[in-house]
């Protein structure tokens, strides 16, 4: 009996091992522990049994009858293994070919620029505001203490329209005064806080000079404000634009819409070459004459100004060298700053 | 302007390299450069005389010289120079001697003579880019002595570029005082003791215009030498200067006005018939100025006229008929001031530039002419010889030096620092400013009259602050006051739009906002451009009217450079003539071409379309898109059939399309691209979210296949669908079009999908199929729709 038990076991461990999938697998349950199964008859025999021989051959087919489970399971786990291997190494795909549809864009060079220098801007709480491109004498000149005849004028070769009556802006300072003017107007009073970005134009086409160009005004009025507060604001700007502790100079200069004036150069370092001072923007003390053209009384209000060039920055901080190539939109160029 | 170091220093001699002065001036708001005279100084060459020239036994060309140069031995020097001749002197290289282009000079034999060394032109010794003969020197000067001593060759030129206020630095005198304020040290001051007046020539001077001219002098001075030279080392430092000897007269009237900056000008005396006037132009009068044009005067400019008519252009530029000739022998001295603005009219209409009217424009000292004219007449009898006659003088110089107020609480207030009363007072003083202090902290100053630029009291802080050292007021942190505004949240930020685009593929350019009419009247003939005035090439001699303007140009430029297919927008500008008034809108626009996507493994390749495009300019109008339609309509430069008018509500919005075939041919294109142009005002506002309560009930779909006219548009089949299935219909959608043969002719089937839904119940299907009956018979009805079986 025991000889009988132990062939049982051993043919039913060769079948579960030879079973290739969970077919035949199955069907080996159904063969061994069926209702008519090979070792569900062993079982049944038990009720012939005395009760002596019962315990100790229902323990052993028992024995054989959890052999013979365990042995299932462990090749069913083997084959459920093996089929998702299968499975797996018939779904995979090559992941180093490129994804569909379209690769991102990207902004222009000077948009980029724009957007950071704004952004730098606002957090220390200038708002943006924008101004027409066509001006009049008035606020592109005359409001900002440039009279007629003045050498300053010569200092920008203007772009007229209408046979005069009109200039393409040659700076972005008309906004200062067009804000002011709106401020004083709409009966509402200083402070004034904001930055203004925008393109400019001078009839001057060169290597180093575009007919277009863009510029960031930069304007405060207030109460009590000074040039103390004037060179924080842009040593702070210039530190955070570049990244690192920028060693600022203001130089005495002069702007008509200014007084003191100043120029703003930082220590600067091309590839290759040494360290020299570059000038990179213009600023001062709003001139009264500015203030006495809105309608703000300069005696009660102070402000600062300043002015950069978009151009310039954005030369510096991406190593572009040559000013033409923001205008050529050339994609092979572009495509760098996406 | 440029200046002789070595002048300036004779002025004021600061114990600093010019390296160092030239920062200082830096830091004191003048913009400079310095170039040596010489890079290379000559080796060896000495002030030669020749004593004896003779001609060269075999060559007709060459002359053998005797040369002295300072040595008992005088030395034989073959020289092919034509001007070389007896008692001249000249630059002479000796053996060994090393001339600035690193030549060496050898002992030679020249067609069988020997040379013992070379006589030198201006060329050679590196003073001018090319000279003829000999460099003359003057007659006193002493052989052997070193040419680098005896022309002063050790110098530098600074090249001054002022700012215009500060035309008071436009002379050594004006720098001396610069650089005597910014070192506090002294200089020395100019006096130039009266000449001698022997004669009593008197010119009768008037000035009608005491406004454009405040003062004039003037002087006779007669019996000059007509042989007289200009001395080397006043041609020396003219020509550091950058200017040209002309004539001794008018070689010292430069001299003058770069010595103290005073502009003169001295017209032959013999050709002034009567009174000189300064007066306005009477219209039509002409004059022959000095550089050969010949002007006439329309506007009233201020000339220098006598009985005959205009004699020269005041401040700008002199007339040839009564200027300084060869033979002149007698002259007349002119030194004035004249405004700013009248030179400055004047130089501006006729497009004349000048140094005197450079220097005028920026402001001459008014106390400055009498002394400038005692310092001409000194070097005039020195160089020229002759006899003085008096001064003339019209008008006069300003009696009272200007004052202005400053208070110390203001200096202290704008700066954001303090500086001390003593200090403030001791830095004006060294700036000639002389300080009278008044109650309540305050001074009254006492501006020198060739400070032009000083007349209000920031202008007196900034002098303070500059020279203090703008580096020594500290950046201080401080609490900015600000009024913040109510950001509205409806409102886009450009950039967040422009990033739908970018995300969408698209590449953002920047053109000029200037372009070509020709192009540009094609693509917008409707729009009335703004021309320039003034445009730098014809090619951009107008005012966008629309950004396809820049674009076209812009795919083409890379087209060239094999970029076949592109995506390219810009966001700018747009400026046109609307019943006269001027009319910018901001917009944004772009353009594509070539493939709908880039060339890829596993999506078919074909040519972008419409839909294309349309979808990017949908996801560009935002949240509310959906109050916006495309409405078919024809531009001039699109194709009819392929062209939309996008309006928000009323408001136009732009347009979308493809490029006129007719287009693509006259302008030579290689294909049609899609172009769209928005107008960013109108779709910059999207709107706030207003939650909605979402509905707990499923919703039901149906379909419907739709036989339809082909001019049946998908807007008229939606809205015909929603306005007939009332509040029950959620949603309606195309999910497909078919064209085939078995469909009657010019008609297209069209899948609609209709998503039924209620916020308060579950629908019955007795209510959806009602609701799907009364669409498709007001489909039918409305529209000719038929279903399709």
């Amino acid at each position: 009996m025991s000889e009988q038990l132990d062939q049982l076991l051993n043919e039913a461990k060769s079948a579960i091992d030879a079973a290739s999938d969970a077919r035949a697998l199955e069907q080996l349950r159904v063969d061994y522990l069926g209702k008519k199964g090979r070792v569900t008859e062993l079982l049944k025999q038990l009720g012939g049994m005395a009760p002596e021989e019962r315990k100790s051959f229902g323990e052993r087919v028992n024995r054989v009858k959890e052999a013979v489970v365990s042995a299932m399971d462990a090749r069913g786990a083997t084959l459920e293994q093996a089929e998702l291997a299968r499975q797996l190494a018939a779904d995979s795909i090559d992941v180093t070919l490129p994804g569909r549809g379209v690769a991102p864009g990207g902004l222009h060079p000077i948009a980029r620029t724009i957007q950071r220098i704004e952004q730098l801007f606002n957090e220390l709480g200038f708002e943006t505001v924008e101004g027409p491109e066509i001006e009049d004498d008035f606020h592109n000149f005359g409001a900002l203490n440039i009279p007629e005849l003045h050498p300053a004028r010569s200092m920008q070769d203007t772009f007229y329209l209408r046979g005069g009556q009109r200039v393409l802006r040659t700076h972005t300072s008309p906004v200062q005064i067009r804000t002011m003017k709106a401020v004083v107007e709409s009966g509402r009073r200083p402070p004034i806080r904001i930055i203004c970005p925008g393109r400019v134009y001078r009839s001057d086409s060169d290597r180093t000079h575009s007919p277009m160009f863009h510029q960031v005004e930069g304007l405060y009025v207030a109460e009590n404000v000074t040039f103390s507060d004037l060179k924080y604001d842009l040593e702070t700007f210039l530190s955070r634009f570049f990244e690192r502790d920028v060693k600022a100079l203001f130089r005495p200069s002069y702007f008509p819409f200014v007084e003191p004036g100043a120029d703003v150069h930082i220590r600067w370092a091309d590839p290759g070459k040494g360290e020299r001072w570059l000038e990179v923007l213009g600023c001062g003390m709003v001139h009264p004459k500015v203030f006495e053209a809105v309608g703000l009384d300069p005696e009660r209000y102070t402000g600062f100004a300043f002015g950069m060039g978009v151009e310039r920055f954005a030369m510096l901080r991406y190593g572009v060298d040559d000013l033409r190539q923001f205008f050529n939109n050339d994609l092979r160029f572009l495509e760098q700053f996406a | 302007m440029k200046l002789s170091e070595n002048w300036l220093r004779e002025w004021v001699n600061p114990q600093a390299t010019i390296n160092e002065i030239s920062d200082r001036l830096v830091m004191g708001g003048l913009e400079l450069e310095i170039e040596p005279v010489l890079e290379t100084l000559p080796q060896g060459v000495v002030v030669g005389r020749i004593v004896k020239a003779e001609r060269h036994p075999q060559a007709d060309r060459l002359q053998v010289c005797e040369v002295d140069v300072g040595q008992p031995q005088k030395l034989q020097i073959v020289c092919g120079a034509a001007n070389a001749r007896a008692g001249m002197n000249a630059p002479c290289a000796v053996v060994g001697a090393k001339l600035p282009d690193g030549m060496e000079i050898k002992q030679a034999a020249l067609r069988g003579v020997d040379s013992f060394g070379m006589l030198c032109s201006a060329k050679e010794l590196g003073l001018a880019e090319k000279s003829e003969g000999l460099l003359e020197l003057d007659h006193d000067a002493k052989p052997g002595t070193p040419i680098e001593q005896y022309l002063g060759l050790k110098d530098n030129v600074l090249n001054l570029e002022i700012t215009p206020n500060r035309g008071d630095c436009l002379s050594v005198l004006g720098l001396a005082r610069e650089l005597s304020a910014l070192y506090a040290i002294p200089m020395k001051r100019p006096s130039f003791p009266q000449a001698v007046v022997v004669g009593h020539s008197q010119v009768k001077v008037e000035i009608e215009d005491l406004q454009a001219c405040p003062h004039y002098t003037g002087r006779v001075i007669t019996k000059l030498n007509p042989k007289a030279i200009t001395p080397d080392w006043m041609r020396e430092r003219l020509r550091r200067a950058g200017l040209r000897s002309i004539h001794p007269v008018v070689d010292i009237t430069n001299y003058v006005m770069l010595e103290l900056g005073q502009p003169m000008h001295a017209f032959d005396s013999g050709k002034i018939s009567g009174q000189v006037r300064v007066r306005r132009a009477r219209a039509g009068e002409k004059l022959e100025l000095l550089n050969g044009e010949t002007l006439e005067f329309n506007h009233g400019e201020l000339i220098i006229a006598d009985d005959h008519g205009p004699l020269a252009l005041a401040g700008v530029m002199g007339g040839q008929e009564s200027g300084v000739q060869v033979r002149t022998t007698g002259i007349f001295l002119e030194s004035a001031c004249f405004a700013p603005t009248a030179v400055a009219a004047t130089a501006r209409r006729h497009k004349l530039a000048s140094d005197s009217c450079y220097r005028f424009e920026r402001g001459v000292d008014p106390g400055l002419q009498r002394s400038a004219l005692e310092r001409a007449t000194q070097l005039i009898l020195q160089i020229c010889g002759g006899e003085v006659h008096p001064v003339i003088t019209a008008g006069r110089p300003p009696a009272e030096p200007v004052t202005v107020r400053l208070r110390q609480t203001r200096l202290n207030q704008l700066l954001g620092h303090e500086i001390a009363e003593k200090d403030v007072e001791q830095l004006l003083s060294r700036l000639g400013i002389t300080t009278r202090h008044e109650l309540g902290g305050a001074w009254i100053a006492r501006v020198p009259s060739y400070r032009y630029d000083l007349r209000i009291e920031p202008d007196l802080i900034e002098e303070v602050a500059r020279l203090y050292g703008y580096d020594r007021i500290p950046a201080k942190p401080y609490a900015a006051r600000l009024a913040p505004g109510r950001p509205s949240e409806a409102a886009r930020s450009l950039s967040r739009v422009q990033d739908v685009l970018v995300s969408r593929g698209w590449q953002q350019i920047v053109s000029l906002s200037f372009v070509e009419p020709g192009l540009q009247g094609q693509l917008n003939p409707d729009a009335r451009g703004i021309p320039l005035d003034n445009p730098i090439a014809d090619t951009l001699s107008v005012m966008r009217t629309t950004l396809w303007a820049g674009l076209i140009p812009a795919w083409l430029y890379n087209r060239q450079r094999q970029q076949n297919r592109l995506r390219l927008f810009e966001q700018g500008v747009a400026f046109a003539d609307v019943d006269g008034q001027i009319v910018e809108t901001s917009r944004l626009a772009g353009l594509a071409v070539g493939a709908a996507l880039p060339e890829q493994w596993s999506s078919a390749a074909r040519p972008t379309d419409f839909y294309d495009l349309k979808a990017d300019v949908v996801a560009l109008l935002g949240s509310t898109a959906g109050e916006y339609r495309f409405e078919k309509a024809e531009h001039p430069a699109l194709h009819p059939g392929q062209s939309a008018r996008i309006l928000r509500g009323e408001r136009p919005a732009g347009w979308i399309g493809a490029l006129h075939p007719k287009l693509v041919r006259t302008l030579d294109l290689p294909e049609a691209p899609l172009l769209f142009e928005l107008d960013w005002e109108v779709i910059r506002d999207t709107r706030v979210p207003v939650s909605q309560p979402l509905s707990e009930f499923p919703s039901s779909r149906r379909d419907l296949a739709l036989v339809v006219p082909e001019t049946v548009s998908a807007d008229a089949l939606i809205a015909c669908a929603k306005a007939s299935g009332e509040n029950l219909l959620q949603k309606v959608f195309i999910f497909d079009i078919y064209r085939g043969d078995n469909l009657p002719t010019a008609c297209k089937s069209v899948a609609l999908g209709l998503i039924f839904n209620d916020y308060s119940r579950t629908l019955t299907l007795e209510e959806i199929d009602a609701s799907v009956a009364r669409i498709t018979s007001q489909l039918t009805r409305e529209l000719g729709a038929v279903i399709r079986q």
